[in-house]
């Protein structure tokens, strides 16, 4: 059965491990719906949350193709477990004066915030697990979202 | 043979002459860091990139460079020399074209698994990204086709680099590994220090397989009726042949070697039925589709030898011994999977087995198969049959010569023809099937194999594809034997196309070939040609008497196909037998 999967991939902080492990995914015709990567606990090495779409073969695959390359040191299948998944997500709305307070209101029911104001926009920032962000697209989207930009997931497991 | 190549030296007193740290370019860094991975013989091509290396490499001895007349050569002789060796091949290019040009031969060696160390130089780093001359992204081009690789930015890096990058070409599953060295690195003068450990956190290959597992195993082949073993490539890397044949003749369960594993059993022996797939026995590919235990070990369930997968060995529990975790399930859904080195796998096991004694009626069937169906083919007085060519020359080398071969026809005939007895000796690109391997790749088994005899089977085709190398066989006396098998067309491409395009042979016409003795002989090796039965005899031996490198062109019947064959969508008991009949 096809459902989504995160995955954590803890690398070694090389030049050219982002490229190797998006190409494997690329060639071996696995799905990326998103890929974070940053610093992780430990110098030198740096943590890569993914995620892909697929059967629990493919998912194998993807684990035992990911541990082949030679800067791959560890990775985790998060979504096995219990875990905390975050997105952050700016969305630049059309917002003329009239419009604000309206906005404001489904932006303090997500607990989001605004960071920018111009003359005919705002720029809403909100943090949480992909459904509340599609969420809040879809009650920003008849406002009018003239630019959006989303960081894709990164997530731990929990405890 | 006079090939030069050094006498061995101790590793100790290659340490008490280089071994001393002191401050030298990154170039001599690497000729050093290579001596001490005990690397005797390097194919190579110099370029603008690698010059420092290059003049480096002036006046040194201890190993032997060999200047090939094209990278692919290189390349390719370098993984001729490591499967007949054992050993880490190494290749070394040049920047931009020279890097490109060895493309094909690190996917070949990727795919079939062969331990290869890759050099190729690049632009200065401050140029690496300008577009600059010669400049191409080769770790970024070669990602997908490398184990690992390295850019080096870092002259004080590199004994490091060359030590991780043999441990890991030539350890679990094996392969390729790329290290790209800039100009201005390969100049740079640091500190030499020998690095002699390794700590690679992400590289840990499982070699001691799960005891569980083995005894999961074991029960298993009490319980069979029909057991078989599918042995491949990986048998051969880990040498565990030897463990092999113990297992088969302690169980007594029939078994079948793939096409990189044609050499992993002898190929004499009551259980062996063979190769299995596209172009494999009926025994074989029947006693697969029958059995209720499948044991792969060191094989990865090509589609070649699989056919249609969701009709492959349909009534089987499948067990897959593997170095590579990767490998098991990928393919087919396995039962018992053991991953772990094949031959410590085998050692542990063997001790475990006893003989599969259901399974008597299963060996009679097997015997009656393999008498009733062997490979056959229709043979000819007025003309020279490419099968008889390669029964021959099993006949005069009694099976004991490393072969290699290019890829198509001959390849087949070879593997279903010539009787392979020992690991090693049968050299062939299997994964990627690449026309252009086999002859440089019997120059690099010949390197590492001074006193044996290497032959090199070859298409016209295939021989078109690298015949530029026939001047280092002349120049450094490399005896290779060279085998043409000329039928004048593309004959496995003809086949395809008569078989499943309706006799529509497009663009397989390789007229306007050179004349192939003239062309051995323009470059200083002899040539000879056959025509018939007793041409081919007596040029052959001719050939044999020689101590040097002889081509001889085998002018074979055009229309000669390969049986049996599995075609695409097929599951792999449904065969077209043609004269097998």
């Amino acid at each position: 059965m096809t459902k989504n999967h995160v995955i954590a991939v803890l690398v070694n902080d090389q030049p050219g491990v982002l490229q190797r492990v998006s190409g494997l995914f690329g060639r071996r015709g696995y799905n990326i719906e998103s890929i974070t990567v940053g610093q992780s606990e430990e110098p030198g090495l740096s943590r890569m949350v993914i995620v892909t779409e697929g059967d629990d073969t493919t998912l194998e695959q993807i684990e035992k193709q990911l541990y082949k390359l030679i800067d791959v040191i560890k990775v985790v299948n998060l979504s096995a477990n219990p875990m905390v998944s975050r997105e952050l997500a700016l969305i630049k709305v059309k917002a003329e004066p009239a419009e604000r307070p309206e906005i404001m209101g489904v932006v303090e029911t997500f607990r989001a915030a605004v960071v920018d104001i111009g003359a005919g926009s705002m720029m809403v920032q909100v943090i949480g697990d992909t459904e509340k962000i599609d969420a809040m697209i879809e009650l920003l989207r008849p406002y009018g979202i003239r630019e959006l930009s989303r960081t894709g997931v990164t997530a731990m497991t929990r405890g | 043979m006079s090939a030069q190549i050094p006498a061995v030296r101790s590793t100790e007193q290659l340490r008490e002459k280089w071994m001393k740290p002191e401050v030298i370019s990154g170039s001599e860094i690497l000729l050093r860091s290579l001596l001490l991975e005990g690397v005797e013989c390097v194919f190579g091509y110099p370029g603008g990139a690698v010059l420092y290396i290059y003049d480096a490499m002036y006046g040194f001895d201890d190993f032997h460079h060999l200047l090939t007349r094209h990278e692919q050569g290189a390349i390719h002789a370098a993984d001729g020399y490591a499967r007949a060796s054992g050993k880490v091949g190494v290749c070394i290019a040049t920047s931009g074209p020279g890097a490109t040009n060895t493309v094909t031969g690190i996917a070949t060696a990727y795919m079939d698994s062969v331990p290869l160390v890759v050099i190729t130089g690049n632009v200065a780093t401050s140029l690496i990204g300008t577009d600059a001359f010669q400049e191409a992204d080769i770790t970024g081009i070669t990602m997908p086709i490398t184990k690992h690789s390295y850019l080096v930015r870092d002259a004080e890096d590199l004994p490091r680099i060359i030590h991780e990058a043999f441990h890991i070409a030539n350890t679990g599953r094996k392969g390729p590994v790329l290290i790209d060295i800039p100009k201005d690195v390969s100049a740079q003068k640091v500190r030499f220090e020998p690095e002699h450990s390794i700590d690679l956190r992400g590289y840990h290959p499982t070699v001691v397989p799960n005891r569980l597992q083995l005894d999961k195993l074991v029960a298993a082949i009490s319980e069979a009726e029909r057991p078989v073993i599918l042995a491949g490539g990986g048998v051969i890397y880990s040498g565990g042949h030897e463990g092999l044949l113990e297992f088969a003749t302690r169980s007594g369960i029939p078994i079948t070697t793939t096409l990189l594993g044609l050499g992993a059993f002898p190929s004499g022996h009551d259980l062996w039925m063979g190769m299995p797939g596209m172009h494999g026995t009926y025994t074989a590919n029947q006693a697969i589709q029958q059995s209720d235990l499948l044991i792969s070990i060191g094989a990865r369930f090509d589609d070649r030898v699989t056919g249609r997968l969701d009709g492959f060995a349909p009534h089987a529990k499948i067990v897959h011994i593997d170095i590579d975790p990767a490998e098991i399930g990928k393919n087919v859904k396995t039962d018992i999977p053991i991953v772990g080195d094949v031959k410590t796998v085998l050692e542990m096991l063997n001790p475990m087995v006893g003989y599969s004694s259901k399974a008597d009626a299963w060996r009679a069937q097997i015997s009656r198969w393999k008498q009733e169906k062997p490979f056959k083919y229709k043979d000819s007085e007025d003309v020279l049959k490419p099968q008889w060519v390669i029964e021959m020359l099993n006949d005069t080398t009694h099976g004991e010569a490393i072969v290699t071969t290019d890829v198509g026809q001959h390849q087949m005939w070879t593997a279903q023809y010539y009787k392979f007895n020992q690991p090693r000796s049968f050299i062939t690109s299997g994964g990627l099937g690449t026309m252009g391997f086999g002859f440089p790749a019997a120059i690099g088994a010949q390197m590492a194999h001074p006193d044996r005899l290497v032959i090199s089977i070859n298409g016209d085709g295939g021989m078109q594809m690298c015949a530029q190398e026939l001047a280092i066989c002349a120049i450094n006396k490399i005896p290779v034997k060279i085998v043409v098998i000329n039928n004048q067309v593309l004959g496995m491409v003809r086949q395809w196309q008569e078989l499943i395009y309706d006799n529509r042979y497009s663009h397989i016409d390789l007229a306007g070939s050179p004349d192939f003795v003239k062309l051995a002989e323009a470059y200083g090796v002899k040539g000879l040609r056959a025509t018939s039965k007793e041409e081919a005899e007596r040029a052959w031996q001719e050939a044999l008497d020689n101590d040097g490198p002889v081509l001889v062109e085998f002018v074979v019947h055009k229309g000669e196909n390969v049986y049996p064959m599995v075609t695409q969508g097929s599951t792999i008991d449904q065969m077209l037998m043609g004269d097998c009949e």
